[in-house]
């Protein structure tokens, strides 16, 4: 049962990041809170992408609502944690209704380009609408709560809010809802024929994913301690979706370790050379010339078994 | 017997030219009946017109007394209609059990649930259509990966998941050796007879449809020419000229 397994090595894992503080240096527990943002901000995306079929190209504007959302709550409205944290998700959620709304519209390219606008539109707003969101100068200063000040403390926080959205993700990518959007990935005509609604279901899917982008954004700010508009630049967009092409889009974990991979290389790759950017293109032609199905593909290409690669996400 | 459907002056012209012309169709509920008629005669088109893939210019189509002009796709599958595509039309990456599966899902209202397992449910029923239509030892397989014919199979399964009232098949035949043709041919006929539908079905070959079809439509350049019972729709003179000459032609 390839689920058992998938279901140990669950386990083994968060159990690794659980003891992970007792061995290891605040510098790498800082690192370890990041990674697993980002596991979360890329996952989303693929539900997208990857169970879809719809590339978002505007990506980051969720995550940076998200985070705009809770710090504005938090700092400039004094909420609890309980209530800002959650009303940002559904600021995020309903920012993602409502753009999304125009966006299944289109396809393909053209969809694209549109999540890009959005996208850019939001960028925009961060910008200009300074009072809020303190533009350009970034909103500095998110008041957290006491108890997740320190290092360790938040990054337990972030373990266990990722673990809690990565679980309702697996529920819903593997959920008939999820098949069906499968579905509409292979096949959206025949989909239609089924008596399925294609644009209401990408028009779901879209929110889902903007949802789970907004918590991501959320912990990103606290951990942060601001945000700032380049969270909501396009170029946050491209790399969050390059860390789904690099995990590998046709499977559920890919993009958890497609966002790690990634994001331990970019660390890595600041300390020797400023050219990121230069390593981060050579990186994606690898992925698209010879890593079609991503490090997942490549590691059941690896290993042989299972590489009559299930057309579904197993 | 009570009318299922009614098609009324239907046309459908595409930049100028008329792919549907004045078309009329009365179907009876129970009733197989086969739209035939050379490549390019608007079979396809006439199909798409019923099914909401296509809007007609002008006309009515009445299923079971609703009107279904105008109705997207998925609103006239739920009335009771569904449909096999002339090219194959699958979920190709999808194993040969999910293809069905998530046919089953969507007839029941179920492609909106988050949280019950897609892979846990309809197990039993998916398994029955794919027994029905002989591919209960290829459920494990790719969709895409199936033999030309056998991927026939799973697009009419996958149009019983949806359990309809009024079956269209549209070249169910087409690209299939004479040996698969007929086999085809009577496993259709034994569902829609087990099951009691109502079949209408286009085919290009003429001499398929003499065995089940009990009712013919001849269309031509978009246009019907003949209707009535096979013997008649035989010995038409239009016909003969039009479409029997041609075989005989060639």
């Amino acid at each position: 049962m390839p689920n058992r397994n998938l279901g140990i090595a669950a386990i083994v894992v968060l159990l690794a990041l659980a003891l992970l503080p007792l061995a290891g240096s605040r510098y790498s527990v800082d690192l370890a809170t990041q990674v697993l943002i980002y596991c979360l901000f890329a996952l989303s995306l693929n539900v997208l992408i990857g169970y879809t079929g719809n590339i978002s190209f505007g990506h980051a504007a969720y995550f940076a609502i998200g985070g705009y959302a809770c710090a504005v709550l938090l700092t400039t409205y004094h909420w609890p944690l309980v209530l800002a944290l959650p009303a940002a998700v559904v600021i995020s959620g309903l920012a993602a209704a409502v753009i999304g709304y125009f966006c299944v519209r289109l396809t393909q390219i053209y969809f694209a380009m549109l999540t890009l606008a959005f996208a850019m539109l939001v960028w925009g707003i961060a910008f200009k609408w300074k009072d809020v969101t303190g533009g350009d100068d970034g909103f500095t200063g998110i008041l957290v709560p006491a108890f997740l000040e320190g290092h360790i403390s938040y990054y337990y926080f972030t373990l266990a809010t990722v673990a809690l959205g990565v679980g309702l993700l697996w529920m819903i990518c593997h959920s008939a809802f999820g098949l069906t959007l499968v579905a509409i990935r292979e096949n959206a005509v025949r989909a239609g024929f089924i008596g399925v609604d294609t644009s209401k279901m990408r028009w779901a899917s879209f929110t889902v994913a903007g949802t789970f982008a907004g918590l991501a954004g959320a912990l990103f700010g606290m951990y942060n301690r601001g945000m700032y508009i380049e969270n909501a630049f396009w170029t946050e967009s491209a790399q969050v979706m390059i860390m789904v092409l690099l995990g590998g889009i046709h499977s559920f974990v890919g993009p958890l370790i497609g966002a790690a991979v990634l994001y331990l290389l970019q660390v890595i790759t600041n300390q020797y050379t400023p050219y990121w950017p230069t390593v981060l293109g050579l990186i994606l032609l690898v992925v698209v010339l010879v890593l079609p199905d991503g490090l997942v593909g490549l590691a059941k290409r690896v290993g042989g078994k299972g590489s009559r690669a299930k057309g579904s996400h197993a | 017997m009570t009318q299922m459907l009614s098609i009324k002056g239907l046309w459908k012209s595409f930049a100028g030219f008329v792919a549907t012309r004045d078309v009329h169709l009365e179907l009876n509920a129970g009733e197989t009946h086969a739209v035939i008629g050379p490549n390019g005669a608007g079979k396809t088109t006439f199909f798409n017109l019923i099914t909401g893939h296509l809007r007609p210019d002008q006309g009515t189509v009445i299923f079971e007394g609703k009107s279904l002009v105008g109705l997207a796709p998925e609103k006239i599958v739920r009335m009771g209609i569904a449909r096999s595509f002339q090219r194959i039309n699958i979920y190709p990456r999808l194993t040969v059990f999910e293809n069905v599966q998530v046919a089953l899902i969507a007839h029941a209202g179920q492609h909106w649930n988050l949280f019950k397992s897609g892979r846990s449910l309809h197990r039993d029923d998916t398994a029955d259509l794919l027994r029905l239509v002989g591919l209960e030892g290829e459920a494990t397989e790719i969709g895409g990966e199936l033999s030309y014919g056998k991927q026939k199979q799973l697009e009419l399964a996958i149009a019983l998941a949806s359990q309809p009232r009024l079956l269209l098949l549209d070249e169910p035949t087409a690209g299939m050796s004479p040996q698969e043709t007929a086999e085809a041919i009577a496993l259709v006929r034994d569902i829609v007879r087990a099951r009691g539908l109502t079949l209408l079905f286009t085919e290009h070959d003429m001499s398929v449809v003499f065995g089940i079809a009990e009712r013919i439509s001849v269309l031509h350049h978009g246009e019907i020419i003949a209707s009535g019972t096979p013997e008649e729709v035989r010995n038409d003179p239009e016909v003969k000229r039009v479409y029997l000459g041609e075989h005989a032609h060639g």
